[in-house]
């Protein structure tokens, strides 16, 4: 029954990693294994589904064959491929790093079981983050993206509790609080909706949106909650705490992939299903909040004394140009907002990641983060520390990373169009963000007077390696444009049409 | 792929592959990092050389990797990526021999020479590159191979030095980025080119194209140290004397000046500049950093920092000769003092970081008959010097003559005055040091000597000062010749209807 034009093989990145987290419930020994397994199998399923949406266009399964508005929908086109795809590398990486993790904190043997069990719980939590954050790429319903959503949110902070320190248990309290909040703000519009529409499933909505004012208010209620999970300034309190208190594998996920999850529906909604009643003023008020975001979070990582914290408000800071690029959308013919967030989120998955993994390597390595006494590590950690550099570059859009290519086109189109201000605040948030990086990177150089007391023990492959992959894919991103590009363009979308430049 | 491609790609890698296999070297390894290092170098040499022919008899080396529409990557290889890339490679060669003498038994060695490789490769990228996103993309990846090497001592000095380079080097790409963004929105694509941009755009967007050119000056004059975008420069010489050399002489300010000279004849193109009337704004930026920078380099007692501002005011001859771009025989004196000023003071850096390693004299006091100690290593100090004064036959004063000619030709006789203010105050803080130097009388014992052997100082530091410094003498004297590097200027200035 599953030939290569199946649509039916969409449902395996949602399955898959639910079975294998029920599996790393079930079973006491070879977790590792049973994890490894489903990252790598989602991994090549992601591959393999583009493949098919690049030969046979876009896809769409109704499970169980019941069509909407009854059944549940799974459907893939380009942005949301790329976004699985962005999950199962990213996601194949923190697999691979988690190991190597508590492996390492497992060998301390003054805390050995806390850590085996910390792992216990870890494994298959992931796995069901893996799955919701799979199903909230792939549904088509927006009954279903709640539930996706929900499970995100819940297994999100269990993991987020898992370290059991009080600062992170209280940290992660507020985050379990602060996104059960946004579902239910999210539930609350699908019920207006629902009363205003009467169906659930996206494309049948796209035809019926209308001006009404149950529409607006869903658009409103839908806004906000989403904002609460993607952290944008001034929602963003809970999330510096949250990401720079929990495990390092645990960081990883929660700023590379869920905060994406939310941003991707929220732009879902605001250029497809609502785009006929976006106003200007709406996508501005987005913009002036992501301008804020860029230049606060910035502001605030350079004064931060910890790396894990320094690394989280990054995080804030690069959240805020995914919504610089809300009222750019209309300044040029043929919108280019699609590619312009797809490069900012890829990159930023693989580079925030690396540095995350660095973070944590580091830690594991001196016992603390504080980044005035890092000197010294570039001699004991050059893999990690090379990985660091990278990364930052990424972030900072050097060419040729991604984030290059997505400041390259929302700079022409803020200048193109004449609001020169989008341009002045991108410009100054990549060099605020050269401070918080080689403020950090400068430390590292740093050679240490004396001879350390005692020599901190070498890390395992796993914890450096994966970090400098990730920092070179983050890199090389502006050399795949064009395949990116192509995707895009590719099937339904139809948003994309690259500015190429020259006014005549 | 052709065979030019490959070339170009075999260039790149040739120092890149090194680079790239000498950061996972042990420290201890440092004899197979020196061979590495050598032959790395050599084959660069003999790789630019091979395309400098391809190129003087009209084969085309191109390399395009298109990003989004509208955004590509381009090498290309044109008579004055040659002239750069040529100019860099050969003083690489000579920059690591000297390292490799300069940083025996100190700690870090591979790092250092693994950032020197790359820092090379970025630099022959500027020099390839053909279109200005790909000169952005190896401008700021220079600021990033450099970076380590200006702070590879480690101390808090140096850590304050590279931060003032990275806060200037980044405002200045971030500048040059929103130029180059704003220019393709303007014009639309374009690849370097003898025509420049089409003049019509200048009737519709004559001002924004100007405002658009001081951008690009700005973002490149950051590295061409031009005033007041100069304040890393001095500090930066903090850094071991091999890496003030490289960002002297060979990578940085070079790639500054190059961008000046790519922006003015390549991207705007001299008819477009004459229209946008912004040329006498770069000839009085250039003709104040001569002179300031003379001034500033007349005040200072530490030799290094004299240098610095001495590189400061020499760089902009090139600016200033650029500015003057409807006079062919001008820009021949700018493009061929690009070569002949990195020839002088990658010389006089390397006798300064002879001095100090040798004797331990930082100081312009401390070098009271010093040529007594070391006289071949002040005799290539002394050649460079009267060469920056612009004293036949050295090549300083081919560059001089050249850009004084192009003045008079266009009736600029002001030029004329600030080249004489200038080589006079060259002689004014270059001569007193080349008089105490060989008759002043030693007083007391040297700061801090070392014992070296049979030489004045160790081999590998003596060798490349002295050529260098030969090869100031000989292009000097051959400079009508058919090779030289103002014959190559001529051919490169041939291919522009100037």
């Amino acid at each position: 029954m599953f030939q290569a034009d199946t649509p039916a093989w969409i449902i395996a990145p949602v399955v898959l990693p639910l079975i294998a987290g029920l599996f790393c419930f079930l079973f006491k020994r070879r977790i590792f294994i049973i994890a490894l397994a489903a990252a790598l199998a989602n991994f090549f399923v992601a591959c393999f589904l583009i493949y098919q949406f690049l030969v046979f266009g876009s896809m769409r399964c109704y499970i169980g064959g019941w069509q909407p508005p009854l059944g549940i929908t799974l459907r893939a086109d380009g942005p949301a491929l790329l976004m699985l795809l962005m999950t199962a590398v990213t996601g194949l990486a923190v697999t691979l790093y988690a190991r190597g993790y508590f492996s390492c904190r497992i060998a301390d043997s003054e805390r050995a079981g806390r850590h085996q069990r910390q792992q216990r719980y870890f494994w298959p939590l992931w796995m069901l983050l893996l799955a919701g954050l799979n199903g909230l790429f792939l549904s088509g319903d927006i009954f279903n993206l709640y539930v996706t959503l929900e499970l995100v949110a819940i297994s999100a902070a269990s993991l987020a509790a898992l370290s059991g320190k009080p600062a992170s248990q209280r940290a992660s309290f507020r985050y379990l609080l602060i996104s059960l909040l946004g579902s239910l703000t999210y539930l609350l519009g699908v019920v207006f909706l629902y009363r205003t529409c009467g169906v659930l499933d996206l494309d049948l909505l796209r035809n019926l949106s209308g001006n009404g004012a149950g529409v607006r208010a869903a658009l409103a209620l839908l806004t906000v909650g989403l904002l609460l999970k993607t952290a944008l300034v001034p929602l963003h309190f809970w999330l510096p705490p949250a990401h720079a208190n929990a495990l390092a594998p645990v960081s990883v996920i929660l700023s590379a992939l869920v905060v994406k999850g939310s941003f991707y529906l929220l732009f879902r909604f605001w250029f497809e299903l609502f785009s006929p009643i976006v106003t200007q003023a709406g996508l501005n008020f987005m913009g002036a909040l992501g301008a804020v975001a860029i230049i606060w979070g910035a502001v605030q990582a350079i004064r931060q004394q910890r790396l894990k914290l320094m690394v989280a408000y990054s995080t804030v800071s690069q959240l805020g140009y995914l919504f610089v690029a809300f009222p750019l959308s209309r300044a040029v013919e043929g919108a280019q907002v699609w590619s312009i967030v797809i490069f900012i989120a890829l990159t930023h998955a693989c580079a925030k990641s690396a540095m995350f993994m660095v973070a944590g390597s580091i830690y594991l390595h001196l016992g603390h983060d504080r980044i005035r006494d890092l000197a010294g590590v570039r001699a004991s950690l050059p893999v990690t520390v090379f990985a660091y550099g990278i990364a930052g570059v990424s972030l900072m859009g050097l060419p040729p990373s991604g984030a290059f290519i997505a400041k390259w086109m929302l700079l022409s189109s803020s200048l193109v169009s004449g609001q020169w201000w989008w341009a002045l605040v991108i410009v100054a948030g990549s060099l605020l963000a050269m401070v918080y990086v080689f403020r950090v990177m400068s430390r590292f150089f740093v050679i240490p007077e004396g001879e350390p007391l005692k020599k901190p023990a070498a890390l395992s492959p796993l914890l450096e390696w994966p970090a400098l992959i990730l920092a070179l894919i983050s890199l090389s991103l502006g050399l795949l444009a064009p395949w990116i590009l192509h995707i895009l363009s590719q099937g339904t979308v139809g948003l994309v049409r690259v500015f190429p430049g020259g006014l005549s | 792929m052709n065979s030019g491609q490959l070339l170009l790609i075999a260039i790149l890698l040739s120092s890149f592959i090194p680079g790239i296999i000498i950061f996972c070297l042990p420290e201890e390894k440092h004899r197979l990092r020196t061979i590495l290092n050598l032959c790395g170098s050599l084959v660069k040499i003999s790789l630019v050389l091979l395309m400098n022919a391809g190129i003087y008899y009209g084969h085309v080396f191109e390399i395009r990797i298109p990003l989004i529409p509208g955004v590509e990557l381009l090498l290309n290889g044109d008579p004055l990526s040659a002239l750069f890339a040529t100019l860099s490679s050969v003083l690489w060669l000579l920059t690591t021999i000297y390292a490799v003498g300069y940083l025996e038994g100190s700690p870090n060695r591979s790092h250092f020479f693994g950032y020197f490789s790359l820092c090379v490769t970025v630099t022959i990228g500027i020099a390839l590159a053909g279109n200005l996103v790909t000169f952005l993309l190896f401008y700021e990846m220079l600021t990033l191979a450099t970076y380590p090497l200006v702070i590879h001592r480690g101390t808090e000095k140096s850590l304050r030095a590279g931060r003032n380079y990275l806060i200037y080097a980044f405002s200045g790409g971030a500048v040059f980025l929103v130029a180059v963004v704003w220019l393709q929105a303007v014009v639309g694509p374009m690849d370097f080119s003898a025509a420049g941009f089409s003049p019509s755009y200048i009737e519709s967007h004559g001002s924004v194209l100007a405002l658009i050119f001081v951008l690009l000056i700005i973002g490149v004059g950051v590295k061409a140290a031009l005033v007041p975008l100069h304040g890393w420069l001095p500090q930066a010489m903090v850094a071991p004397a091999p890496v003030s050399a490289l960002l002297h002489a060979v990578a940085v300010v070079k790639a500054g000046a190059f961008g000046i000279i790519r922006i003015v004849l390549d991207v705007y193109g001299a008819h477009n500049l004459l229209l946008l009337g912004v040329l006498p704004l770069l000839a009085a930026v250039a003709t104040f950093t001569i002179l300031y920078g003379s001034v500033r380099a007349l005040q200072q007692d530490d030799l290094k920092r004299r240098l610095a501002f001495s590189t400061v005011s020499q760089v902009s001859y090139i600016a200033l000769g650029m500015s003057m771009v409807d006079q062919p025989l001008a820009v021949i004196g700018a493009l061929v003092h690009l070569v002949h000023q990195g020839l002088m003071k990658i010389t006089l850096f390397f006798c300064a970081g002879n001095l100090a390693e040798t004797l331990g004299i930082h100081r312009i006091s401390e070098m009271r008959g010093v040529a007594r100690r070391m006289p071949l290593t002040m005799a290539a100090f002394s050649i460079a010097a009267l060469g920056m004064i612009g004293i036949p036959p050295t090549v300083g004063f081919v560059s001089k003559w050249y850009l004084g000619l192009g003045g008079l030709a266009g009736g600029n006789w002001w030029l004329l005055v600030v080249l004489v203010v200038s080589s006079l105050l060259n002689a004014w803080y270059f001569l007193p040091i080349l008089i105490r130097a060989w008759f002043g009388k030693q007083q007391g014992p040297w700061p801090e000597e070392q014992y070296v052997g049979r030489f004045e100082t160790r081999l590998m530091l003596l060798g490349p000062p002295v050529i260098t410094a030969l090869i100031v003498l000989v292009a000097g004297l051959v400079a009508n010749a058919q090779i030289s590097p103002l014959a190559w200027v001529r051919f490169i200035v041939r291919g522009y209807s100037l």
